[in-house]
């Protein structure tokens, strides 16, 4: 069945070298660095990834980040949680603009 | 995971049968993928064929019977499993473990305690002066009867080191793997192990726990898990203990059964391969342990056991033991052993990379 996003395809992703070799190196062993321990533990930093993959809704990062957190000892309540900060983040950048509507409301309507 | 309630042998299930689930997992190829024989990724490592080094532990299953049936359990063990070791096998036992210069003695099962001779067993290991006896409690048998209760107190008196399944420090893990209320009676069972000392630095009573995954998946790193868990159960139940060991589950008994169910197989196998650790491999536990099934027989390791791959060696019962070099021999390998292999390494004492 033909379909825009494959789940295999999550396994192919380090073949987007063989179209342009230098730029991935770079972009992989930076990705590598990235989520090393650091000032955040490799645990925080999964948590995080699998919020903004919710936020840019990515497929691909989301079975990879659920799977990730898991094998970092997160549990459903720590995923779900880091969902729920990505969406909070999310409608509040709708909401907050409602001051920009009640600024134009006031400024037009008696 | 959904909870078993009989084990795979009182279900008639195919994946009872360890020559079945030797074709499955021989299988190289799985729904297009091709998954290299382990064989091969030892070759690579220059460790094939795969030798033991200096015998260490003996580690011994004493039965299948359990008062629990795990949903991952590789034994497949449960309570309707009547297999366990007779005191004649036992004694033959204790004349091969003086023989064979082993530091540590690993009691396992099923639920070892549950052997009518395990307490005549414990006391006679004792008597032979090694450095270490373990055993493989899981928590709840400790509860599930009246003439449990005082198991603790056993084990302080013989200075058993216990260690103990807890796949995780909720509930909703542990249940799920374990059985319903596992993981309250565990909690319970940790708390009389500590009031007699177990966990306490200053005690030399040493309690550690074991952490595997309760799914499709690789365990965490060992000392990050191990953190989390003292947090936890500390904070919560007021719990303490000394060390967490990370274990990945095999793709064998139970656990394959959950994988080619849930449609997981070839993945989870890809994941085992793709993290193959050379110095994990260099490092597995069938180097320097040997372990013996309830009917006597030897196995490179727990797994090989309840896939019927008994020692590659001339001598394969315990009562042959010391006849000829256990040690001199090539130890089986399948694609299961991708497990001890992937990661950080897996072994019944943790990660060993």
């Amino acid at each position: 069945m033909k379909t825009y996003y494959n789940p295999e395809d999550l396994k192919k992703f380090s073949n987007v070298g063989e179209f342009e070799p230098n730029l991935a190196k770079k972009f992989f062993d930076y990705y590598g660095d990235v989520f090393k321990d650091g000032a955040l533990t490799a645990r925080e930093k999964s948590l995080i990834a699998l919020a903004v993959a919710h936020t840019v809704q990515c497929p691909y990062c989301i079975d990879a980040y659920t799977v990730d957190t898991l094998e970092k000892g997160c549990d459903e309540a720590q995923l779900m949680e880091a969902v729920h900060v990505a969406v909070a983040i999310r409608g509040g950048a709708s909401l907050v603009h409602s001051v920009q509507m009640m600024n134009k409301v006031k400024e037009v309507a008696m | 995971m959904t909870t078993a309630t009989k084990s795979l042998k009182s279900r008639h299930s195919e994946f009872a049968d360890s020559y079945f689930q030797l074709q499955v997992i021989s299988s190289t190829a799985q729904n297009g993928h091709a998954h290299l024989q382990f064989e091969k990724k030892l070759e690579e490592s220059g460790l094939y064929p795969l030798r033991p080094q200096k015998l260490e532990i003996f580690q011994i299953n004493l039965g299948k019977m359990c008062n629990q049936v795990c949903k991952h359990c590789h034994v497949d063990a449960g309570p309707d499993r009547k297999e366990i070791m007779t005191r004649e096998t036992m004694e033959q036992c204790l004349i091969a473990i003086r023989q064979s210069g082993a530091h540590t003695v690993d009691l396992t099962g099923g639920a070892p305690e549950m052997n009518p001779d395990f307490r005549w067993f414990v006391k006679e290991i004792s008597k032979l002066g090694v450095e270490k006896i373990i055993v493989r409690c899981n928590l709840t048998i400790i509860l599930a009867n009246k003439k449990y209760h005082d198991l603790p107190d056993f084990f302080k008196e013989h200075g058993i080191e216990v260690v103990s399944s807890l796949p995780f420090y909720n509930s909703t893990r542990t249940d799920a793997q374990r059985g319903d209320g596992v993981f309250e009676k565990s909690i319970q069972a940790l708390k009389m192990l500590n009031q007699v000392g177990y966990g306490a630095e200053a005690s030399g009573l040493v309690l550690n726990l074991v952490y595997n995954p309760s799914g499709a998946f690789l365990p965490p790193s060992q000392s990050t898990l191990e953190a989390e868990y003292k947090k936890r159960l500390e904070s919560h139940f007021g719990i303490r203990f000394n060390s967490l060991f990370t274990i990945t589950n095999l793709p064998i008994s139970r656990f394959l059964e959950y994988l080619m169910e849930t449609g997981n197989y070839s993945d989870y196998m890809d994941k085992l391969i793709q993290a193959f650790n050379p110095v994990a491999a260099a490092n597995v536990m069938c180097r320097n342990t040997i372990s013996v099934g309830w009917d006597g027989y030897i196995y490179d390791c727990d797994f090989n056991q309840m896939l019927d791959l008994k020692v590659n060696h001339p001598l394969q019962h315990i009562a042959d033991f010391g006849k000829k070099d256990i040690q001199d021999r090539d130890i089986i390998v399948n694609q299961h052993c991708y497990g001890c292999t992937a990661g950080a390494g897996s072994s019944c004492g943790g990660a060993t990379a």
